[in-house]
């Protein structure tokens, strides 16, 4: 029975998260009061403009956050167990054995002066115990299961090409077995061909191993590829939350619908991108109320002064005052 | 492929080979036209200079024994080449009839004892501090480090020496203040090394002071560099203690800037240490040095910057060929 509910239990719960970080003596939100549940296996994209939060709640997640950064409310649990995601030792045991990261740009993120199987291998051996040759055939494993020739395995990173990078950056985050991948845009440096096969790779991966996948980007389209779900951020709160089908289809928060529509379509012929107006907030500054408000189209008086907390719509979620609860019977109104 | 990277690696360092010959050649060459263009004849000075008046006969006689009478380009400068391949550097003018090579190989080891050691212990100390420094930055360590390097570092040593002289020999006595043995004490081996010891521990700090700073600036730098870098994040993100961290992924990458300047102050232990050998009389090369310069010494001046320019060389060699083993990068 225990066993049971446990399996219905979400993967990961985020409830109520909140991180500051404290930037020469000022106290800045960076993300304000996130929750949302991750099951096993399901791949969501966590989408927003720069600053929008959406890196911070995946690094508070993984146990990543920076020394200035500090949880202010909230709590992550990860199947049922409570993390204490701001405590740098407490949070080493979970690191790649439950979260693992692609980070963006492999280049970097490899360290220049190992061979590439030594990397991968490098967390079996100090995390699972593993001795040198198990954790080199471990190696070699994931190494087959990125589709790089295992006798690569003793390249150095600059003797491979950007994509070969990421597949080697996400051969190693597959290493410990974890349940979690965040990738933080993983595809960003690649040029649009290699992007497509990383993307795909993920999604084969994903559903051979049954990973859960976070999938950070600021570009829709990746998350229409290879997402069932999606969370839009804005200024550090989720704005909405749903299906990528429901969402493409129907936006419900004028901000999605302006990132859908500022997506150029070359099917449609029109070659006129709609940017959104204004600028990003500001987070020293949060504008008052719904932080879209100075630019969104439809806002009302009530959007200046009360925040829109992100309630049940549909199938989904959204934090809007257009679409108050359905639960109250109230019509949504679209303007 | 694996054959390939080898056949990189060797024609890799067949050029580093090749470019040090070239520069060898181009060292021992300047060496030679330098005392050319310092005016004076050598036969003349040498036979008892302006001064003296001796008959322009025994000067040209002296001159054609000596082939400076032929044609500085091809014929002398081949003699010199040639001379100096063969080991032959010449005999001193101070100390009449002495090889000017005994003469060096006479004060090397005092200058390579007080250097060399002086460079191991700066290194080792400041290497480490500096990392240290950068890896925590921010706090005591390397505030305190940065303070006291840059003040160490723009101290000249010859003062350093002074004050260590005046502070641990006239003050304390613990050490003494000049020579390299206690005078007139007959002494067993053991003693003699212990004596040694002593007399080396003030020069020694003098040096090791003066060249510490530079390697604590530096090392910091070089870890600063490395601890922002992103496949730090990727090491923590796989859960690495910070031990880990710093011993398997921070430690070699810093150290490849560090292995240029290591490897390249390693070719100044032959040239000694000028200034602190004065202090201390200690009979290193540097002493020679200012000996050579006072007597118008030209042939041992001559062997002291070939041996310098060598050394220098050697060590740019090791340098490449050691940041080629550190960084895979270098290697193709």
């Amino acid at each position: 029975m225990t066993n049971l509910s446990q399996d219905k239990a979400s993967l990961l719960e985020v409830d109520g998260l909140s991180v500051e970080y404290r930037l020469k003596g000022v106290s800045l939100r960076a993300i304000d009061r996130v929750s949302f549940a991750l099951q096993a296996g399901e791949a969501v994209g966590l989408v927003g403009e720069s600053g929008s939060g959406k890196t911070t709640t995946a690094m508070a997640i993984a146990g990543l956050l920076s020394p200035n950064a500090r949880v202010s409310g909230g709590q992550v649990r990860y199947r049922g167990n409570l993390l204490s995601i701001d405590n740098d030792a407490a949070m080493r045991p979970h690191r790649w054995t439950e979260t693992s990261v692609v980070f963006q740009g492999a280049m970097n993120a490899l360290n220049p002066v190992h061979r590439i199987i030594k990397q991968i291998a490098e967390p079996c051996i100090l995390k699972l115990g593993m001795s040198r040759a198990e954790a080199t055939a471990r190696a070699r494993e994931v190494l087959e299961l990125v589709g790089i020739p295992t006798d690569r395995g003793t390249a150095y990173p600059h003797e491979l090409s950007g994509g070969m990078r990421q597949r080697v950056m996400i051969a190693m985050a597959l290493a410990c077995r974890p349940s979690i991948i965040i990738g933080d845009e993983p595809t960003t440096a690649l040029d649009v061909i290699t992007q497509a096969q990383i993307l795909k790779l993920l999604g084969k991966l994903r559903s051979q191993l049954n990973l859960a996948l976070i999938l950070i980007t600021h570009d829709l389209s990746v998350v229409a590829e290879s997402c069932d779900r999606v969370m839009i951020m804005y200024a550090g709160r989720i704005v909405e939350d749903g299906t990528v089908a429901e969402i493409f289809a129907k936006p419900k928060h004028p901000y999605t619908r302006l990132l859908i529509e500022s997506i150029p379509n070359p099917a449609s012929g029109i070659r006129i991108i709609r940017p959104i107006p204004g600028d990003p907030p500001n987070l020293m500054n949060r504008p008052s109320g719904c932080a879209f408000h100075p630019r969104c189209p439809s806002a009302t008086g009530v959007c200046t002064t009360e925040v829109p907390s992100l309630e049940k719509f549909g199938w989904g979620r959204v934090a809007c005052h257009l679409h108050r609860s359905s639960q109250e019977g109230r019509v949504a109104v679209h303007a | 492929m694996a054959g390939n990277a080898q056949e990189g690696r060797t024609s890799r360092i067949g050029n580093v080979l090749i470019r040090a010959a070239i520069t060898l050649s181009m060292v021992a060459t300047l060496n030679f036209v330098l005392f050319r263009v310092i005016p004076g004849d050598p036969a003349a000075l040498l036979l008892g200079g302006a001064r003296m008046s001796v008959s322009a006969e025994r000067i040209e006689a002296q001159r054609q024994n000596w082939g400076l009478d032929r044609p500085l380009f091809p014929d002398q400068i081949l003699d010199y080449l040639s001379a100096t391949l063969h080991g032959d550097l010449g005999y001193s003018f101070k100390f009449r009839g002495r090889l000017v090579s005994d003469l060096i190989w006479e004060r090397l080891p005092a200058t390579i004892a007080l250097v060399g050691l002086a460079q191991l212990i700066a290194m080792l100390c400041g290497v480490m501090l500096g990392l240290y420094a950068g890896w925590r930055r921010g706090g005591a360590v390397d505030r305190i480090a940065m303070g006291a390097s840059l003040a160490l570092y723009s101290t000249p040593s010859f003062w350093l020496a002074m004050v260590l002289v005046v502070i641990f020999s006239t003050a304390l006595g613990w050490f003494p203040g000049y020579g390299i043995y206690s005078p007139g004490a007959s002494i067993g081996s053991t003693d003699k090394i212990l004596d040694y010891l002593r007399h080396l521990a003030l020069p020694v700090a003098a040096v090791a002071l003066g060249l510490i700073g530079q390697y604590v600036v530096v090392a910091r730098a070089a870890m600063s560099d490395v601890v922002t870098e992103d496949y730090m994040v990727t090491a923590r993100a796989k859960g690495l203690t910070n031990g880990q961290m710093l011993m398997r992924h921070a430690f070699r990458n810093a150290m490849l800037p560090l292995v240029t300047l290591i490897t390249l102050n390693l070719g100044y232990v032959v040239a000694g240490a000028i200034t602190v050998e004065a202090v201390f009389a200690w009979p290193g090369i540097g002493g020679l040095t200012v000996e050579a310069l006072n007597a118008r010494d030209y042939p041992v001046l001559q062997g002291i910057f070939l041996l310098l320019g060598v050394s220098i060389v050697v060590a740019n060699l090791l340098a490449d060929l050691a940041y080629g083993i550190l960084d895979p990068r270098i290697r193709q």
